[in-house]
């Protein structure tokens, strides 16, 4: 099965580990994984801040790296949320707008062959035991977009609870946004702060190791919190930790 | 161009610097927190109940986005029913017209005050304010109305308009503010609910026997028999439709319903969502005015003040399907920790950042910043009984305030990131270069970026982008 790594600009510029795993993981379970040069940013965060007419050079740009591959899998619940939710819905003004077709026919086109990385394992490979060894404790928090707009449900437990090793802990208040949120950390940054606060509170209560997730987006400012206040708990994406193995175990760089 | 909703909240700092205030104020942060997580959990469970709960709220869905694709239709069907019915009804475009078209109507029968039934549109409209500037006093009989009215505060919640107030400052409320606008409360109050319930039964009581004139909302209007609805928990919106002589609801245009079989589907989907009771403690209903049954006079004042203009916009129109339950409120993680004032509307939370900046437009500073007040987390879309997908408009919204300028460095800055994010060489030569100079990076940045390092610290930046173990790794 030939399929394409959409790395997202977050993991290829920032976290290429997560990247890097992801085509681990599918190698391993004997995926030909592509990465095509021509991807770049998705778009969401000039969408979602009010500017959707700069996003469309990217959505017609993500249509057309993808073009010619049946899977497209990506380790990031928002990055998937926004093709598959927000790029028909650029098209459809484009359309309405006046300006054609095209660009809603790139969209729809693309959005039902893109998956994210939990999505993609356990519906079209059809595993949930990926091979994986991580001897910690992790808490997990489910970001929004993959929760509610993707409805990834309870995949990405069921994926970590067949990891050989791993002492899953229950995250309370796990389905409460971390409060991220793309521009809003910064244009609304007391309340995303307090959101962030809350969120930390309720992941070092359960003592856990790592807290992992699977979008970097959350973890890069749930992160950048935990490393200001100092202490041991340490964010981590999920497929980083599906990458692990007994031969070639994840080590804290 | 919407017109002017309320003075009431006119002069409000942007929601980014209000919410910072709040999120300050522990006593505030607690009270807030308890509230919105009880009644949460306990609509939650309410829902649970109803193994058709996804059906009935497709249902609510369909009938209102019917209503509104006909309202002019309805409106006129309404009108007929009430007018059959011995009612009179007004038209107003604006919040002044609505404002005095009621103050005409109490000075036509001579009374100076009125008991007020829980109402969002007239204070969306600002009544009381303008009825105060015409001799008039409007005694608000809802529990929280009155908390809110007798400590000089703003509402901070649809359903609940003091639930950012505990007990304790209930009761100092009541022991301070009652004397001045009535019967005071007992001697010796206490915080204890029970007790604070007595005084506001005892005070309210004397507005009740005495009142000539009440003021009401709806929550539904019936187009085909001119039946309005009000669903409550006290009772006391039960005493103000009843005793009276004259009645006169003030009625948003989207409130209109087609039939009695619709109701069948909002009055269970509204009472689940907001207090979540599986029936309305007080569900009233009237036609009209009968002789010798409730008030003899009875006048519907219809309320347009911007709904048309919202009607217009084909992604904004979703919101006037809203039927005021605060599910939206009480999931919002934003909300719980700003609290409802910073929005600076009577209509607070997730449904107020989107209704707010439509009705008034996004001029002011406040209006501008209400879009921009969430983390498009989706909890409200979630939990809305008629699906009004709030993250969408949210966005929507936003590309209306970016268009209109104000945030020229933003604008740039996305400009320039769409150059580079579209020239893939370009992003690489970015990426290495960040990469190259990474032990150079400050921890904490100058200017807007310190809204970031105000609170978090900045990622390392690894030694090669993802691209570049790619192409070493897999040539």
């Amino acid at each position: 099965m030939r399929v394409a790594l959409f790395a997202t600009c977050v993991n290829d510029a920032l976290f290429p580990t997560t990247a890097i795993a992801t085509v681990r993981v599918l190698e391993r379970l004997g995926v030909r994984v592509d990465f095509p040069a021509e991807q770049s940013c998705c778009g969401q965060p000039q969408y979602n801040t009010g500017y959707r007419r700069a996003c469309e050079p990217l959505v017609h740009r993500t249509a057309k790296a993808f073009a010619d591959y049946d899977h497209v899998v990506t380790p990031s619940g928002s990055c998937a949320a926004m093709v598959r939710d927000n790029y028909p819905r650029i098209g459809a003004k484009a359309a309405a707008e006046g300006r054609g077709t095209a660009l809603a026919d790139a969209a729809h086109a693309l959005a039902p062959r893109v998956y994210e990385l939990t999505e993609f394992l356990v519906d079209v490979l059809d595993v949930e035991d990926v091979g994986a060894y991580f001897p910690h404790s992790v808490t997990y928090h489910p970001s929004c977009h993959g929760l509610r707009v993707l409805g990834l449900g309870d995949r990405p437990l069921r994926l970590l609870r067949a990891v050989k090793g791993l002492e899953l802990r229950e995250l309370p208040g796990a389905e409460e946004c971390c409060g991220f949120g793309g521009t809003f950390a910064v244009k609304n940054a007391a309340v995303s702060a307090a959101m962030a606060e809350d969120k930390l509170t309720n992941a070092l209560g359960t003592d856990a190791q790592v807290l992992c997730g699977a979008d970097n987006s959350c973890l890069l400012h749930l992160g950048g919190m935990l490393r200001r206040r100092g202490g041991t708990l340490r964010p981590l994406h999920l497929a980083e930790i599906l990458a692990s193995t007994e031969q070639d175990p994840w080590r804290a760089p | 161009m919407a017109g002017p909703v309320s003075g009431v909240f006119l002069g409000m700092p942007a929601f980014p610097q209000a919410a910072e205030r709040a999120v300050r104020d522990e006593r505030l942060r607690t009270n807030l927190r308890h509230a919105t997580h009880t009644i949460r959990d306990k609509r939650a469970r309410a829902v649970a109940e109803l193994p058709d709960w996804a059906e009935l709220r497709a249902a609510g869905k369909a009938i209102k986005d019917h209503t509104l694709r006909h309202l002019d239709r309805y409106l006129v069907q309404l009108e007929e029913a009430v007018t059959a019915a011995g009612g009179t009804v007004h038209w107003a475009a604006d919040a002044d017209e609505a404002n005095r078209i009621v103050a005409g109507l109490v000075h036509a029968t001579g009374e100076r005050e009125v008991v007020k039934v829980k109402s969002m549109a007239t204070q969306e409209i600002g009544l009381n304010e303008a009825l105060a500037a015409e001799g008039i006093t409007a005694y608000e009989t809802d529990l929280a109305e009155l908390i809110v009215q007798l400590g000089d505060d703003r509402p901070s919640h649809i359903l609940v308009p003091a639930i950012h107030r505990n007990r304790a400052e209930i009761r100092e409320i009541f022991a301070e503010r009652m004397a001045a606008w009535g019967r005071p409360a007992p001697e010796g109050l206490t915080d204890a609910p029970a007790e604070l319930a007595e005084a506001a039964r005892l005070h309210l009581r004397e507005k009740f026997l005495r009142a000539r004139v009440a003021v009401s909302g709806a929550n539904f209007m019936v187009a085909e028999t001119g039946t309005l609805v009000v669903v409550e928990s006290e009772g006391n919106g039960r005493m103000c439709l009843t005793l009276p002589d004259t009645l006169i609801s003030v009625v948003g245009i989207e409130k209109v319903v087609p039939t009695w079989r619709d109701l069948e589907v909002f009055l269970q989907l509204l009472p689940r969502s907001s207090t979540a009771e599986r029936m309305n403690p007080y569900t009233s209903l009237w036609t009209g005015s009968s002789a010798g049954d409730g008030p003899s006079d009875f006048h519907l004042v219809l309320l347009d003040n911007g709904r048309t203009a919202v009607l217009a916009d084909q992604v904004g129109r979703q919101a006037l399907r809203c039927i005021r339950c605060s599910a939206c409120l009480n999931v919002c993680p934003v909300y719980e920790r700003a609290g409802g004032h910073a929005y600076g509307s009577v209509y607070p939370g997730p449904i107020g950042a989107i209704l707010t900046p439509q009705l008034r437009g996004t001029a002011s500073p406040v209006d501008a910043s209400l879009p921009y007040a969430s983390s498009l987390c989706g909890a409200c879309y979630e939990v809305c009984p008629v699906a009004i997908d709030i993250p969408e408009v949210l966005v929507h919204l936003r590309e209306r305030v970016a268009a209109q300028g104000g945030h020229a460095l933003e604008r740039a800055a996305v400009a320039a990131a769409g150059y580079v994010l579209d020239h893939p060489a370009l992003l690489t030569a970015a990426e290495r270069l960040a990469g190259r100079t990474r032990a150079l990076h400050p921890r904490r940045l100058p200017g807007p970026g310190r809204a970031w390092t105000d609170t978090r610290d900045l990622p390392e930046v690894p030694a090669e982008p993802f691209r570049d173990w790619w192409r070493k790794n897999r040539p």
